[in-house]
C-alpha cells in the first residue's frame, strides 16, 4: 500500500547568502497508515519546519513530498488547500480554537469550509467529540473549557471527517502530565484506526507513545528507535513489576 | 562502574604508569569515585593477561602500560554498549560520557545518541505496557510512571550534556572536558 506520507531528500534553506540557515538537510521520512511516528530533537533542530513541510504549509527548498502518493509540488494552490482541508489534521501547541464558536462548531469548521452541508458537518463534529469523550461539552465555548478539554477539542478537529494524516506540534503544550498522556492516547488511537501520524516534540515521555521515534539534530535525521519489543522483554531482564 | 574501561580510556591517550592512572582517574571523575592504587594494579594485571594492554617490561612503580589494538576495540564497544541492566544506572552513563569526551577518534555526541536511543526504546516498551494495561490497574500505572519519569530524567541529562558539548565545540578553543573544580580555593570566613 502507498505510504500516507513520504519525504524524499527534503532540504529547507531559510534566507540566502551569509544569513542562509539550513533548517533541514536531506531528510527522508515515510509514514504508513496506522503508524504513529515521533520526531524528537532540541529547539532549533528543525522539528517544526519538518512538520509544516509535511503538511504542505511550507515548500521544501529541495526534495519531494508525497501525500498518499501524490506529489505536493505538482498540485495547484487550490488543490493543495483542498487536500489540506480534507486529508490533513493539525494539532498545535496552543490549541488554536476559535473563541466565538462552540466545541462542535470548532470541530466541524474544516468540513464546512470544504463545502460539506452544515447539518452533516455538525453531525460529524459531534461524533468526533463523542469519540474523545466530550459529547457533554459540545455546546461549550473554548473559554468555558479546561486546558485538557480544549486540547481534546483540537484533536477532534484534527480527526473529524475522513482525515488521513495527523500532524501534531508539541501537542501537550502546557498541559500537566495526565492531560498530556490523554492527548497522546487519543493520537495513538486515531492512528490505530487507520490515520498516519507525526508528532514532533522534545518530550521523551510523549515520544514514547509512538511506534517509532526519529531523532533530529541540526536539521538531519541522525537516528531512530527500532520498533519496541513487547513488554515481556522487561520481564526477561528481571525488572520487577 | 567499570574501572577496567576507565583505565583503557586513560591509556588511549598515551602510555602511562599506575600512580598516574590513579590520579587522572580521580581527577577526571570529579573525585567522586575514589580508587586505590591496589585496585589500579590488579586491574592492569588483568588487562595485560587479557591482551588489552602491554607493559614495557621495566619493573617497579614507573612501569608504563600501553593500550593494544584489541584494547581500543574493547573500549569503543564499551562506550556504545548500554549498561548491562535494562534500566541503566545514571552514574554509569555519566562515566561513559565523561570518558568519551577524552577518547581520541570517538564522537561523544554519537555516544550520547546511542544511549538516548536505548533509553527512549525502553520508555516505548514501558509506555506500550501502560497503554495495554487494564484502566483499573492503578498499581501498575504508578510503577510504570515512576520508571518513565526516572528515564525521562536521564534523557534530559543526555540532552543537556549534548547541548553543552555542542556549544563547546562551536566556540573557538578546545573541546576539552571541564576540569574538576579546584579544591584549594578556600572560602574566606
Amino acid at each position: 500500500m502507498t505510504p500516507m506520507l513520504e519525504m524524499h531528500q527534503v532540504s529547507k534553506i531559510h534566507g540566502s547568502g551569509p544569513i542562509e540557515v539550513h533548517a533541514l538537510k536531506n531528510v527522508n521520512l515515510t509514514v504508513d497508515r496506522g503508524e504513529l511516528v515521533a520526531v524528537m530533537g532540541p529547539s532549533g533542530s528543525g522539528k517544526s519546519t519538518l512538520l509544516t513541510i509535511a503538511g504542505s504549509l511550507e515548500d521544501a527548498t529541495e526534495g519531494e513530498v508525497l501525500i498518499d502518493g501524490a506529489a505536493v509540488s505538482a498540485m495547484s494552490r487550490d488543490q493543495r488547500a483542498r487536500m489540506r482541508r480534507r486529508s490533513i489534521g493539525y494539532v498545535f501547541q496552543d490549541f488554536n480554537l476559535v473563541a466565538g464558536l462552540t466545541a462542535t462548531e470548532n470541530v466541524s469548521l474544516p468540513l464546512e469550509l470544504d463545502g460539506v452541508a452544515t447539518g452533516t458537518a455538525r453531525a460529524a463534529g459531534l461524533e468526533a467529540l463523542r469519540t474523545l469523550g466530550l459529547a457533554d461539552r459540545a455546546t461549550a465555548f473554548p473559554d468555558d473549557l479546561s486546558g485538557g478539554e480544549q486540547q481534546r477539542v483540537a484533536v477532534a478537529r484534527a480527526i473529524v471527517g475522513h482525515r488521513r494524516l495527523l500532524l501534531a506540534d508539541e501537542p501537550s503544550g502546557a498541559l500537566d502530565s495526565a492531560n498530556g498522556e490523554t492527548v497522546m492516547r487519543l493520537l495513538r488511537d486515531a492512528c490505530k484506526r487507520g490515520m498516519a501520524g507525526v508528532v514532533v516534540t522534545h518530550d521523551s515521555q510523549l515520544a514514547a507513545w509512538a511506534d517509532r521515534v526519529l531523532f533530529l539534530r541540526d536539521g538531519r535525521m541522525v537516528d531512530q528507535t527500532t520498533p519496541p519489543r513487547g513488554p515481556e522483554s522487561l520481564l526477561d531482564e528481571g525488572v520487577d513489576l | 562502574m567499570s574501572v577496567r574501561h576507565a583505565l583503557l580510556a586513560l591509556l588511549s591517550e598515551e602510555p602511562k604508569y599506575g600512580l598516574r592512572l590513579q590520579r587522572e582517574f580521580e581527577e577526571r571523575t570529579g573525585e567522586v569515585w575514589p580508587l586505590n592504587v591496589g585496585q589500579v594494579y590488579t586491574t592492569l594485571q588483568r588487562l595485560e593477561r587479557d591482551g588489552l594492554v602491554v607493559s614495557d617490561g621495566t619493573g617497579g612503580a614507573q612501569k608504563d602500560f600501553t593500550i593494544t589494538s584489541a584494547g581500543r576495540t574493547e573500549l569503543v564497544d564499551w562506550l556504545r554498549t548500554p549498561p548491562s541492566s535494562e534500566i541503566p544506572p545514571r552514574d554509569e552513563l555519566v562515566i561513559k560520557v565523561l570518558v568519551a569526551v577524552k577518547v581520541p577518534g570517538v564522537d561523544v555526541r554519537d555516544v550520547i545518541q546511542a544511549h538516548r536511543r536505548h533509553v527512549v526504546e525502553t520508555m516505548q516498551t514501558f509506555t506500550q505496557l501502560k497503554a495495554e494495561s487494564r484502566p483499573d490497574d492503578v498499581g501498575l500505572a504508578l510503577v510504570i510512571d515512576a520508571e518513565l519519569f526516572r528515564l525521562e530524567g536521564i534523557v534530559r541529562w543526555l540532552d543537556a550534556a549534548d547541548s553543552r558539548l555542542g556549544q563547546l565545540a562551536a566556540s573557538p578553543g578546545s573541546v576539552e572536558a571541564p576540569q574538576p573544580a579546584r579544591q584549594d580555593a578556600e572560602v574566606r570566613q
